[in-house]
């Protein structure tokens, strides 16, 4: 079996797989759709909303990404700032250590009521919140772990600080770079979610999720999950993807 | 404070570390003088501050008292005209061989343009045995050809101080003295004053001018040994008595240098550093 065939074939075996085991148990039970929806289900409620879909998972796309670049700019700039000052690292830590120690459910209802209506500022608020800390611990890492004779190789030809922080500090910190991207992306996800089913407020697959919720719909609550989990695999191989064009160098090829 | 006729010049330099436990001192007046287009090879026992040295020759670092001269002009700061490779070959993963080789030409202001600078980097590369890896990874390459490359990197701007800390370290020893070789051809092609921090006595005797042995920390240059193998020097130089003959002075030097031995039971030939820089 080539690669290629084996690559498109296994995951598609073991979803199918999944799927009829999920149809029969629901058949073999006799579960009514208010305790447990099927997969056969869920496509009339893809086929009756589809619109909604669509509109609600833009929502919810543009607000992930909007919190992420917040989190990839914020988380960056103190990154650095940790990576190059020892004295800003000691300081910043323990306060950004406890800040992620918060659960970031409870910090909703806060930022709801000091942003009152901004919906979607708050959103991205949140996501961005949920998700800078580790862009920020794996840049501060990346740069205070540069050994010192990648600094010295240019320092001693006169180069600035600036210069060996494009050159050198920067390109080589890309791969932790991408690695934090990967759950940062993840938790904005959660976070943009978090904002829409705590403090609803009609905007994204979250509210859809919710409408399911209070008319009873079931199948419509797992359609929406599975809408869920294809934007977030959706905004995972983008990231991968760009991981390919800015730092394949760091993947080495097997052998 | 008159100006230095040597390309390197070190001036009665001392250095001490701060450390919790107090001042650490690693230099005491340390004298060192390298004639231009000379190689001079620096040997001592571990830690006596081998790599200081190369910190505060690039002027990386100042030393709490003394001068460092280099081209008759006072080193207070890093300058462009300096080559550097360590042990470690710090080539960059995401940059090609031909790239990692011209990162020098990115910082330095250099008479060179692009197409000249790339075309150089070509010929140095092709010197060193690595012609067809210009457009290959670091990572595709074994440990002695990185090395190879670092060197190339180090002298592609053309400067006239070249500081090597220990570049040839952590290779196997065929590949060493193949390197050796390739140091003996780099000169030949163009002529560059080197100061090389090394543990390989013999790496030492065949590469360098002058050898230079270190005293223990703190560190003061003990003794002076002229080089005088004759002619393009070929490995099997090493074997001759007069090279075997001048391993064993620099052998007993290092055991004074860590309190092993004394001056009393000296093979004979050489001359103490006092009296050399006289």
């Amino acid at each position: 079996m080539s690669d290629t065939l084996r690559k498109i074939l296994a995951p598609t075996i073991f979803i199918v797989g999944i799927l009829a085991l999920w149809e029969w148990a629901v058949w073999y039970n006799q579960l009514p759709d208010y305790r447990m929806a099927s997969p056969s289900d869920l496509i009339p409620r893809y086929i009756r909303f589809w619109d909604l879909f669509l509109i609600k998972s833009w929502e919810t796309l543009w607000r992930t990404v909007a919190g992420l670049g917040l989190a990839v700019v914020f988380g960056t700039l103190i990154g650095m700032i940790m990576g190059f000052s020892r004295f800003a690292r000691e300081g910043l830590y323990p306060i950004l250590v406890g800040f992620n120690a918060i659960p970031k459910a409870t910090v909703v209802p806060i930022v709801a009521l000091m942003f009152v209506g901004q919906h979607d500022f708050n959103t991205v608020l949140i996501a961005f919140l949920i998700s800078f800390f580790p862009i920020a611990v794996s840049v501060s890492i990346g740069l205070s772990t540069l050994e010192p004779e990648y600094r010295d190789i240019l320092r001693s030809l006169g180069a600035s600080n600036f210069t060996i922080f494009w050159k050198i500090a920067l390109p080589k910190t890309l791969p932790e770079f991408f690695g934090a991207l990967k759950v940062a992306v993840t938790l904005a996800f959660i976070g943009t979610n978090l904002m829409e089913i705590v403090s609803p407020h009609g905007r994204g697959l979250g509210d859809l999720f919710d409408s399911g919720r209070i008319s009873a719909d079931y199948p419509l609550m797992f359609a929406v999950l599975f809408a869920l989990a294809a934007l977030g695999i959706l905004l995972f191989y983008a990231i991968v993807f760009l991981e390919r064009i800015f730092a394949g160098w760091a993947e080495r090829s097997p052998g | 404070m008159a100006s230095s006729p040597y390309m390197i010049e070190l001036r009665e330099v001392t250095h001490a570390y701060r450390t919790k436990a107090g001042p650490l001192p690693v230099l005491d007046s340390l004298s060192i003088k390298i004639p231009e287009n000379s190689f001079a090879a620096v040997v001592g026992p571990s830690g006596c501050g081998k790599s200081t040295l190369t910190r505060l020759v690039s002027g990386l670092m100042k030393p709490n008292e003394g001068q460092v001269w280099l081209h008759s002009q006072l080193v207070t700061s890093p300058r462009p005209t300096v080559g550097m490779a360590f042990q470690n070959p710090v080539l960059l993963e995401w940059r090609t061989i031909l790239q990692n080789v011209l990162l020098p030409m990115e910082i330095v202001r250099s008479p060179m343009s692009r197409a000249e600078a790339e075309a150089r980097a070509r010929h140095l590369l092709e010197l060193v045995g690595l012609k067809g890896f210009e457009d290959k990874r670091p990572s595709e390459l074994s440990g002695g050809m990185r090395q190879r490359a670092s060197l190339c990197r180090s002298i592609i701007h053309k400067p006239d101080v070249l500081i090597l800390d220990e570049p040839f370290g952590a290779l196997d020893a065929f590949t060493r003295e193949d390197l050796w070789c390739t140091m003996h051809d780099l000169r030949e092609e163009e002529p560059f004053t080197c100061l090389l921090i090394t543990h390989d006595l013999r790496e030492s005797v065949f590469l360098a001018d002058q050898v230079i042995v270190l005293s223990g920390r703190p560190a003061h240059a003990q003794y002076v040994l002229e080089v005088d193998l004759p002619g393009k020097r070929s490995l099997d130089d090493l074997y001759s008595p007069r090279a075997v003959e001048m391993l064993a002075i620099l052998r007993h030097q290092i055991q004074v240098a860590q309190g092993r031995a004394t001056d009393a039971d000296a093979p004979l030939d050489g001359h103490p550093a006092a009296e050399a820089h006289a």
